[in-house]
């Protein structure tokens, strides 16, 4: 379906890494492989791009790739890339990151950086649960949902990520699912060419997981469930208000892309002004 | 570097400006902090000096991404630094690990207060001294510098970066309040006569360099982000191409190999002040602040006739322990002053084993030692 080329596989991956920790219908391939062919299409050069991640299964995509990364410690990612973006602005920063990871333990790291709009692109594999831990509850388990540490199901709201970085201040916000892989590459292109940062989330299968305990074991149910549960955003804004009340559906698609200041450009401004000899 | 960067000359300031000015000296560019009291004024100088100098400054949401920020500067080329005290410091923890297991040169300085917990924001403490060494979860070395006057603070810090270079570890300014906030002359020298321990950056083309094979020192040469190199960088256990391995035979020799790089080159890093050592039948052990009130108290021992040294810490961590064992061969018994219910007195004790007597001189912060209280001990250790 959506697997990397010959061409993406030799030119960015790290043969040796693999075979993957990834089970079998994991999402995060897929994100893994958007991202690289969005990088592809933008034409980055790769040593000139920085991934950075936190702990958990999707943070491990770093490990894969063929070029500068660092795999840090949990939901701290946001502010390492900071720190490398700040002292190098010209490379580009990738930051690979969970719900678990970017929303739990990260997410002060999450809206500080979206509200500094710091040009990195950040990308987080929402699978609902915390997947690497074995299934636990996450700021983005579903009402109801059944994880290991909720198991009569989950009675807090979650978070809507796009919401919280939109209402941060991020510059980019896209959110899709794994399977509009086309409509992910493109929004992780715009992402990655966005002066400023830019946030994609991307709702994906963990068929290990928050999949087995939620009528969710294959790959091709969570692609039922993003079905039945999302909508797209021009479609959505075509609903009457009451409508758009009712349908308590997940908005899918571009959801914001603005300009703004951004950080390391202010900065530049700032020391122009004030740089002595 | 720029003369903005060294500010050449004899000035009056705290030892928290002293330690960002040292900072500056000594090459930082990148300074992310969170404030606390009372090493908010470190924070504050570099906010102000950064920009002019052609660096960066960020406040932080916290002490965890400051520190993180430290690590991601470092890895994009700068020389990187920090400050706080003990509510921050403890923060640092977590990072302070990664620092060392991905081997990132950076300085933190922590001025410390009373604790536990919010404790005495505004009044001195010595509590972090055993954090420092042992707070971050895992066996680590690490160097961690005492300085007791603002003068120290500045060259300390050039130290600490230096160390933080050639050892390729984040390196602890162990600074205490009173120092941090008291007023002195400072000295500062030409840029061209501050000597500078550079980046080890690797000669290896990238087809042929491995992040993680050290030199004979033990200590291997890093790279910068975006040179092509092409590195994987974690806090999992790896190997020596930095990808990670999970299993007792990769664990065993990187752990081994980053404690050793410090403990095998301790001979290198060990510094501190002996005064009067010679015909000493008692020592007094001492560190940062407190080192001034127990010279005082040896100097006053002294007028009376009474054979009293002081060996003043410069390194805490390492531990100088080969002068400490060779003194308690031949010495009646240590005294150790310090603002904490004892905590490097262990480590004095540790080494000068049970022949003879370690007595610490506690104090549970908040103010200074009295000088009489010194005295006592060292009146009973003499009997
Ligand atoms: C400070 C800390 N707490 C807890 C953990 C254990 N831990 C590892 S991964 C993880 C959850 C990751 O969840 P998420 O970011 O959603 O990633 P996923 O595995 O679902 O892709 C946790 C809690 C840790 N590594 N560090
Ligand atoms: S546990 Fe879930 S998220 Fe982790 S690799 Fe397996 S399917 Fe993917
Ligand atoms: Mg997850």
């Amino acid at each position: 379906m959506f697997r990397p080329s010959k061409h993406i596989r030799e030119k960015y991956l790290e043969e040796e890494m693999w075979p993957s920790i990834f089970c079998q219908g994991c999402g995060i391939g897929t994100v893994m492989n958007a991202t690289l062919r969005a990088i592809d299409k933008v034409g980055l050069d790769i040593d000139q791009t920085i991934f950075v991640s936190g702990i958990g299964c999707s943070s491990r995509v770093p490990g894969y790739l063929d070029a500068d990364g660092l795999h840090t410690t949990h939901g701290r990612a946001i502010a390492f890339a900071t720190g490398v973006k700040l002292a190098n602005p010209e490379l580009t920063v990738i930051v690979f990151t969970g719900d678990g990871d970017m929303a739990g333990i990260g997410g002060n790291h999450f809206i500080h950086a979206a509200r500094r709009n710091v040009d990195l692109t950040v990308i987080c594999v929402n699978n609902y649960n915390y997947g690497m831990t074995g299934t636990q509850v996450s700021p983005t388990t579903p009402v109801g949902g059944i994880t290991m540490t909720s198991p009569y199901g989950n009675v807090e709201s979650p978070f809507d990520l796009s919401a919280l970085a939109i209402g941060a201040g991020a510059a980019y916000v896209a959110k899709w699912a794994t399977m509009y892989p086309h409509e992910m590459m493109t929004a992780i292109k715009k992402g990655i060419e966005k002066k400023g940062f830019a946030f994609i989330e991307t709702l994906a299968a963990c068929p290990t997981g928050y999949g087995r305990k939620n009528k969710m074991k294959e790959g091709k149910d969570h692609m039922l469930w993003c079905k039945e549960n999302t909508i797209g955003k021009s479609r959505y804004e075509r609903l009457s208000e009451q409508e758009q009340n009712s349908c308590g559906k997940i908005v899918i698609g571009e959801l914001r892309n603005i300009e703004k200041p951004e950080f390391t450009a202010e900065w530049s401004k700032l020391v122009e002004q004030h740089y002595m000899e | 570097m720029s003369e903005q960067a060294v500010l050449t000359g004899e000035h009056f300031m705290t030892g928290d400006e002293a330690a960002a000015e040292g900072g500056l000296a000594a090459g930082c560019r990148f300074f992310g902090g969170y404030p606390i009291t009372p090493a908010t004024e470190v924070t504050e100088v570099m906010a102000k000096r950064l920009p002019g100098v052609g660096g960066v400054f960020i406040q932080m949401e916290d002490e965890m991404a400051s520190m993180n920020t430290l690590l991601g500067a470092a890895w994009g080329g700068m020389k990187s630094m920090t400050s706080t005290s003990g509510p921050g410091f403890s923060l640092m923890m977590e990072n302070l690990g990664l620092g060392i297991i991905t081997e990132t040169p950076c300085v933190l300085v922590n001025v410390q207060r009373g604790g536990p917990s919010t404790g005495l924001p505004t009044l001195v403490g010595q509590q972090d001294m055993m954090q420092a060494k042992w707070g971050s979860h895992g066996d680590y070395e690490i160097i961690a510098l005492a300085p007791s006057s603002p003068q120290e603070a500045f060259d300390f810090t050039i130290h600490a970066f230096n160390f933080s270079e050639q050892y390729r570890l984040p390196v602890l300014l162990m600074m205490d309040e009173s120092v941090g906030h008291m007023f002195e002359k400072v000295v500062i020298p030409k840029a061209e006569d501050i000597k500078l321990v550079p980046r080890r950056i690797t000669k290896d083309k990238p087809a042929d360099y491995l992040p993680f094979k050290p030199d004979d020192d033990l200590v291997p040469p890093m790279i910068e982000f975006g040179e092509g190199y092409r590195v994987h960088i974690t806090g999992l256990t790896h190997d020596e191409k930095g990808y990670p391995v999970i299993n007792a035979e990769a664990q065993q020799p990187l752990v081994r190999r980053l404690c050793e790089k410090i403990t095998k080159n301790a001979d290198k890093i060990y510094m501190y002040d002996e005064r009067e050592l010679d015909d000493a039948e008692v020592v007094v052990i001492s560190y940062g602040i407190t080192a001034r009130i127990a010279q005082q108290v040896v100097n006053e021992c002294r007028a009376e006739g009474k054979k009293v040294g002081h060996l003043r810490l410069i390194t805490c961590w390492p531990f100088p322990e080969p002068i400490v064992r060779k003194l308690a061969d031949r010495i009646k018994g240590f005294v150790v002053p310090e603002i904490n219910l004892g905590q490097m007195s262990l480590e004095v004790e540790r080494v000068a084993g049970r022949g003879i007597p370690t007595i610490c001189v506690p104090n549970a912060g908040g103010e200074v030692h009295n000088p009489e209280d010194i005295h006592a001990v060292i009146r009973e250790v003499l009997k």
